[in-house]
């Protein structure tokens, strides 16, 4: 176990660093350079020099990538060309209201989806069943981002329940759990959650149909153990590819709540990718697709390190 | 499967008068003969098939079947609701008829549904064949390669090329397929991996078959299915994403009609007449489902000979 575990750390680690190779040049596909953002177009030759210098432009790529790489080891992503501010701080404020919304996201979506595709499965061709098999074509066919627009429509504009945008009324400083700032947590979130939630749904019928199928199944029952019982054994062999699975929706759901969070203008990663890209704000724009990356990659190792947890067999293969 | 067999064996020579019947050989319908053949009893894949004719076909004829001039604005027609007179489905916030503009729109949006897809197809094939069939370090050296890009959430790398390159149609389409191209490769390298070790493949090296007929003959034939049915469930992936640059800002620009630029600029107007702004993310909606419920359909038809 311990053995499998340093494998997948070191397995990580040549993966992590290309991520930040590819955050790091991604910005360099760009055409014209950080400087167009700071610099005027008819700025002297003199002074666009100095700011090429100041802010490190004037080495070569491989050092300004070393450089970059070795600051951001060490928490310093440089400084936001638009605000001024530090890239990091920035940042980890907007990661925890992703990761709020994700999380809560995900938590609905797989816990809806689990429910949902193990009836479905129990019950193969009933009316759950059905209703499972439409919601999840659904949920992995609908535009969240419109999903998003139509809720708002229906529960903000002509209901009047709840609010369209934002994180709270007194402009998202604090967050405090309670309804005041729950409210705003409602929609985006529900919209979110439909993702992981079909496609949870089809793994899990799909799994538990399978497993239902197997003579071990028939064998459990044939020896007199209860509904309950054999329950427990099909959940224990289905539940390592459903925690992959979700793990990768959680993923998913965090690099990819920009079009949520543009949306309902929820301040999280999203909305932060969104200046850094239309102010060309470059620093921003690289820390904030490495810190979500790494999170990612993260979150890969946290699933690839627990599944053999719940199954032991893994190990081996 | 027995009963099947005999059938026409057993039932021909009972026919007085059958018996040139039995000298010609039975054409066997081939694979994609049967998969069609499956296809066409499925009532699901007729309709989703039926509906994405009809919006390829409104797209396609838009010239000729459009009430209106997709581009003509009106500042005394802006925002009227749905089952106005000359407009049926309203106009947008500068006055252009809404229904011109959903049919011209999924031009674009079809165009950026498919395209990505296609293009990611090729050449994802293309490098996934040649890791499989060369293997060793290369296959290593290029798979570990694409595990890094593996590592963005999809729609986050989109995002970010398009957001580095800079807003556009062409960027976007990039975009996509960079984000499509590693998904190809890791399905048609593992399927080119096992079917390299089979004994046939072997036997074809043995006889002097050259690299190139041994893939074109034994691989592709073996491969393509597989990425084919991949490639299909990437196609309202593509149309949701690209649809998704687009109400960015990061797609298509304005004045162009495409789905999720119209959501995008239709969204301001949600307090004003809510409904018009939900109808380009319906059409986007509709799409990707019949997109959807096709290639499900396809999967389970090729499943059922594979």
């Amino acid at each position: 176990m311990i053995f499998y575990i340093l494998k997948r750390l070191l397995y990580a680690v040549p993966i992590a660093l290309g991520v930040t190779l590819v955050a790091f040049m991604l910005v360099h596909l760009a055409p014209g350079d950080a400087l167009n953002a700071i610099a005027p177009a008819d700025a002297p030759a003199d002074v666009i020099e100095a700011l090429k210098a100041a802010y490190g432009l004037d080495r070569p790529l491989p050092v300004q990538y070393g450089l970059w790489l070795w600051r951001a080891v060490q928490g310093d992503l440089g400084t936001s060309i638009a605000s001024g501010r530090a890239v990091a701080g920035e940042v980890l404020g907007a990661v925890s209201n992703t990761l709020m919304l994700a999380g809560v996201a995900s938590l609905v979506g797989v816990l809806v989806g689990c429910v949902l595709g193990a009836l479905a499965g129990y019950k193969s061709g009933s009316a759950i069943d059905r209703l499972a098999t439409v919601l999840s074509v659904v949920g992995v066919s609908i535009p969240h981002y419109w999903l998003g627009l139509v809720l708002t429509i229906v529960f903000s504009i002509t209901l009047g329940w709840l609010p369209a945008m934002g994180a709270g009324s007194d402009g998202s400083a604090a967050w405090l759990w309670d309804w005041q700032h729950l409210q705003y947590l409602v929609l985006p979130a529900a919209t979110m959650s439909v993702i992981p939630m079909g496609i949870i749904t089809r793994t899990v019928r799909a799994l538990v149909a399978e497993m239902l199928n197997k003579e071990f199944v028939v064998a459990l029952r044939a020896r007199g153990l209860g509904e309950g019982a054999v329950f427990r054994h099909i959940a224990k062999n289905v539940a390592p590819t459903v925690l992959a699975v979700a793990g990768l929706q959680v993923g998913y759901l965090m690099g990819g709540s920009i079009l949520v969070e543009t949306v309902f203008s929820w301040p999280g990663t999203g909305f932060l990718l969104n200046t850094a890209i239309f102010q060309r704000d470059l620093p921003l724009l690289q820390g904030t697709i490495l810190i979500l990356c790494m999170f990612f990659v993260a979150l890969n190792l946290v699933v690839d390190i627990l599944q053999p947890l719940i199954d032991p067999r893994m190990v081996r293969a | 499967m027995k009963i099947a067999l005999s059938m026409p064996v057993s039932a021909a020579p009972a026919l007085p008068g059958a018996a040139p019947l039995i000298t010609t050989p039975i054409v066997s319908p081939g694979y994609w003969g049967t998969v069609w053949a499956q296809l066409r009893r499925d009532p699901i894949a007729i309709a989703a098939a039926a509906v994405l004719l009809l919006l390829v076909m409104a797209a396609l004829l838009a010239p000729w079947l459009a009430p209106a001039d997709p581009y003509k604005a009106s500042m005394i027609k802006r925002l009227l609701p749905m089952g106005s007179a000359g407009h049926w489905l309203g106009t947008d916030e500068l006055g252009r008829d809404l229904l011109t503009r959903l049919m011209y729109g999924g031009r674009l949006s079809l165009l950026m549904g498919v395209v990505p897809v296609a293009a990611a197809f090729v050449f994802g094939t293309s490098i996934g064949l040649f890791a499989g069939y060369v293997g060793g370090r290369v296959n290593m050296l290029i798979m570990r390669t694409l595990d890094i890009f593996y590592a963005f959430p999809s729609v986050l790398l989109a995002v970010a090329i398009a957001g580095a390159l800079g807003p556009g149609l062409s960027n976007s389409l990039l975009a996509l397929t960079l984000v499509f191209v590693p998904q190809v490769v890791r399905v048609a390298e593992s399927v080119t991996t096992q079917v390299r070790a089979l004994d046939y493949v072997e036997a074809a090296r043995m006889s002097g078959a050259s690299a190139f007929s041994i893939i074109r003959v034994h691989v592709l034939g073996n491969v393509l299915g597989p990425i084919f049915v991949y490639a299909s469930g990437l196609l309202s992936v593509s149309m949701i994403l690209a649809s998704g640059l687009s109400f960015l800002g990061l797609g298509v620009k304005p004045p162009e009609p495409e789905w999720g630029l119209m959501l995008n600029t239709l969204r301001s107007a949600i307090y004003l007449n809510p409904w018009i702004a939900a109808l380009p993310g319906a059409m986007i909606f509709i799409t990707s489902i019949a997109f959807n419920v096709l290639a499900d359909s396809v999967r389970s038809a090729m499943e059922l000979r594979t």
